[in-house]
């Protein structure tokens, strides 16, 4: 039996030598280095929740109906009627929480080691262009439950375009194909969310890989193992990435996959951070609910625009910040100056910009989710402000600070020297 | 493929670790599968109907839908009934072997009680649905033709009791679907369990 | 920052402002209490179901509740409609607008856009208000289009809202004006039970999710030794 498969194999292989190839170069002696830590599942696990999300929406595709009149009721009917269908639903609904939650982690594992430091520039560019796209998808897809908080969010977003100069109001109008959001948009939203946009993920997923095998994975030390090589040609540091890595990433994935189901069988709506309260409500055009927010991932975003105040009434600067807050994250690699990757050996002034920064894009997300006045007003000695729209101000500074600021105090940083090989 | 040793323990625990893993995911693939039967939306259309033949007049056909497909049910005459006695050599499966019918209609009038026929009205060679030709359609049938069913769509004949006539292209009767009298006059159709 | 993140994560909670308006009761309910929700099924048909709908929700999914098909027909499908149909209403959106003033939402999911405790203190706050079209008035819902429709059981009660002092929360004095065929205890169990029926019909599937939750994190930990024995086992040789 097994020299029966052996005898298959050469077969195979005889033919299509490019598959072992590929099998080698990306795994088997793709070299990664050996003292990976915590920090390090993110990548494995952001493919992963990319496939359940491949394959819980190609299977909510077969029930859900892409018409204004049918929508929802199609989503409470996979809910309800078919078989196994509410599971389905709630995979993807956990999974796109989860694919944010991942993606984040990822992002800062990137900013605690230099990740995007010479030489992986790519890597980090077609990382930071997998982001928007995942934002791109993210808010397509929102719409299609076709409840309050998916129509009036897409509203809301859309005519955000309508704030750019000149051509503002036709953009937002062609986006939409209708004078509100409608049946035309549901559709065309159906279409980018389940194809269109997918295909770019794919795309972008595949550059973001070979990019990084081909200048090599970056380590907690911040040290290009790539230095020191054995006899062998092979790094000291490093190890195959299969089996080591395969093993050790399994391990994570299902100990990911334990959290991913505590939250997908216990509490799917998180809170309503997840699955927002009204968004079981359907989809009323002329009736916007009390308090809209949109999901919790894009919200310290949506602060930083609602902190921007509107100049000669137009909303456009709020529009122009907060795309710059996401395409500033493109000249990472060239703001910092420090000599070292990793946070283990940089100076205080990089460790205390990097916990401002997460404390900023953690109380900017909070506060994205509430109304202005959930921390109460000033006195008149401030004008009465909402102190969430003062604090939102000051934070969103803070967020541009991070990276304005990073030429100069990674330059005049006391940093530790790094050392010769990584250590475990 | 690897010329290592590898050893026991190491063994074991793939074979463990593949296994306890081959089975969740194959319990993971069941919602995705499982999800391609019958919505309860498709069940509640496909539900049992009740037909009522109160009004049913002898000779007559009254065709009511049952999971989209047309149901007919006809109270048949005594010369109806005699004509399928007169085709009986001439219908490839006059004793009805084929289990086309509930164990109940496998008779020589393919019903419960001899004069209501019910049968699903769908050829059982492509699909399409036969056309009623009574007794007196001889011109178009030929002379011998006693009344019955022809399908329009290549021809098959069938008699009054659904057999079809030799030399069809369709294989075998017409389908009798399951059927129970809730009383004498209703019909319920696709369920033979009193009480559902 | 180890410390300074945990100390972020419980600053929402500290801010958490509580908006003005009635203060909701918790609302005592039990997804696994079959009898409650069947009484909640019943006032449900009786009561709401003649004006609302639950259009997503089918009459034989009742069978969750530990009934027969045969007993959902005879005790709770009050209209022609068949075992397997959804729950809807007879009264159109336009008709229902024209008689309230405002459709009468549908319900299928209303256990999860409004939270239980909502449900529960807004259909226990009714009070009359001559002002009102309908007679009738909410404590948490002011103005609220929809009558009370169980008023025949908890009676008339009159409502007196005394303005908090300096901004302070308001002061809301109940009383009741005429008896119904309940007293308060009794009413309060109507009430429990139809709210635990309404989050039942919110998510029908709530129990299974958690059963089926309870297997396959148990799966998951099986899987997980085995992974993390494995991963020790070929780590064992990187130093």
């Amino acid at each position: 039996m097994a020299s029966r498969l052996m005898a298959l194999w050469d077969w195979f292989d005889a033919r299509m030598p490019s598959v072992a190839e590929e099998f080698r170069k990306h795994a088997s002696e793709y070299y990664a280095p050996k003292n990976f830590n915590f920090w390090y599942f993110f990548g494995a696990l952001s493919i992963l929740v990319l496939v359940i999300q491949f394959v819980s929406g190609i299977f909510l595709t077969m029930n859900y109906k892409p018409d204004a009149n049918l929508a929802f009721g199609s989503v409470e009917y996979i809910m309800r009627d078919v078989p196994g269908g509410w599971l389905i639903r709630y995979v993807h609904s956990t999974g796109a929480s989860a694919f944010f939650a991942v993606v984040y982690l990822h992002m800062f594992r990137a900013l605690l080691y230099g990740s995007y430091k010479q030489p992986r520039e790519l890597v980090w560019i077609f990382g930071v262009l997998l982001y928007l796209t995942l934002m791109a998808e993210a808010f397509f897809g929102y719409l299609l439950p076709w409840g309050q908080m998916s129509y009036w969010g897409a509203q809301v977003i859309v005519n955000l375009f309508a704030s750019v100069p000149f051509i503002g109001p036709d953009l937002s109008l062609w986006i939409r194909g209708d004078y509100v959001v409608s049946d035309a948009t549901l559709n065309r939203f159906f279409a980018l969310h389940v194809i269109a946009i997918p295909l770019v993920l794919l795309g972008l997923v595949a550059a973001h890989i070979l990019a990084l095998h081909d200048v090599g994975s970056n380590n907690p030390d911040g040290v290009e193992i790539k230095k020191k090589k054995g006899p062998d040609g092979h790094p000291l540091d490093g190890i195959p990435f299969h089996p080591y890595y395969t093993v050790k990433d399994i391990a994570g994935a299902v100990a990911f996959m334990m959290i991913f189901c505590v939250v997908m069988f216990f509490v799917p709506e998180m809170g309503g951070y997840f699955l927002e309260y009204n968004n079981f409500i359907p989809a009323d055009p002329l009736k916007t609910p009390a308090h809209i927010a949109p999901v919790w991932y894009f919200t310290p975003y949506y602060s930083i625009l609602r902190a921007v105040p509107p100049l000669f009434t137009s909303q456009f600067p709020g529009v122009m910040v907060m795309g710059i807050a996401t395409l500033i994250l493109f000249f990472l690699p060239w703001l910092d100056r420090s000599p070292v990757k990793s946070i283990r050996y940089r100076g205080v002034l990089y460790k205390s910009a990097l916990a401002i920064f997460v404390v900023t894009f953690l109380v900017l997300g909070y506060l994205g989710t509430e109304p202005v006045t959930v921390w109460g007003q000033f006195g008149p000695w401030m004008g009465n402000a909402d102190v969430a729209t003062v604090a939102a101000r000051v934070f969103t500074l803070l967020y541009f600070a991070f990276f304005i600021l990073m030429p100069w105090y990674t330059a005049i940083d006391k940093s530790k020297p790094e050392p010769e090989r990584v250590t475990m | 493929m690897s010329e290592k040793k590898i050893d026991s323990t190491r063994r074991n625990l793939i074979v463990a670790t593949a296994a306890v893993g081959g089975g969740a995911s194959a319990a993971a693939a069941i919602p995705f599968a499982w999800s391609w039967w019958p919505s309860e939306r498709a069940k509640a259309a496909g539900a049992p109907v009740e037909a009522d033949i109160s009004n049913l007049a002898p000779g007559e056909m009254q065709i009511i839908e049952w999971r989209g497909k047309p149901v007919w049910i006809v109270r048949r005459t005594k010369e109806m009934l005699d004509s399928v006695r007169k085709s009986d050599d001439k219908v490839t499966d006059p004793k009805s072997d084929e289990l086309l019918q509930p164990a109940y209609a496998k008779n020589a009038n393919r019903s419960i009680k001899p004069e209501i026929m019910v049968l699903v009205g769908i050829c059982s060679h492509l699909g399409c649905s036969p056309q009623t030709k009574g007794a007196d359609a001889k011109a178009e049938m030929g002379a011998d033709w006693v009344g019955g069913f022809l399908c329009p769509c290549h021809g098959s004949k069938f008699d009054l009791a659904g057999r079809v006539y030799k030399g069809a292209p369709a294989p075998v009767n017409l389908e009798v679907p399951p059927h129970t009298y809730l009383s004498d006059t209703k019909l319920l159709i696709g369920d033979d369990k009193k009480g559902a | 920052m180890r410390g300074l993140l945990v100390a972020l994560a419980f600053l929402p909670l500290g801010c958490w402002a509580s908006g003005a308006g009635y203060r909701l009761d918790r609302a005592p309910i039990d997804p696994r209490d079959l009898l409650s929700l069947q009484s909640g099924a019943r006032t449900f048909v009786n009561y709401c179901l003649n004006c609302h709908g639950a259009q997503y929700m089918r009459y034989n999914r009742l069978t969750d509740l530990g009934l027969t098909e045969a007993q959902i027909r005879e005790h709770l499908i009050l209209t022609d409609a068949k075992v397997g149909d959804t729950m809807k209403v007879a009264l159109s959106a336009a008709d229902g607008k024209a008689m309230f003033g405002a459709a009468p939402p549908d319900l299928s999911v209303i256990g999860r856009s409004r939270s239980a405790d909502w449900l529960y203190t807004y259909l226990r706050g009714f009070y009359r208000d001559a002002a009102s079209p309908t007679g009738w008035n909410n404590a948490v819902f002011p103005q609220v289009a929809m009558p009370h429709v169980l008023w025949s059981l908890q009676g008339e009660r009159a409502l007196e809202i005394v303005s908090g002092k300096d901004h302070g929360p308001n002061e809301y004095r109940w009383s009741q004006v005429s008896q119904g065929t309940q007293n308060t205890v009794q009413y309060d169990t109507t009430v429990r039970d139809l709210v635990n029926f309404l989050v039942y019909v919110g998510e029908p599937a709530a129990n299974d999710r958690k059963r089926i939750g309870i297997w396959a994190l148990f799966a998951l930990g099986i899987l997980f030794i085995f992974a993390y024995a494995l991963k020790k086992e070929y780590w064992k040789d990187v130093h």
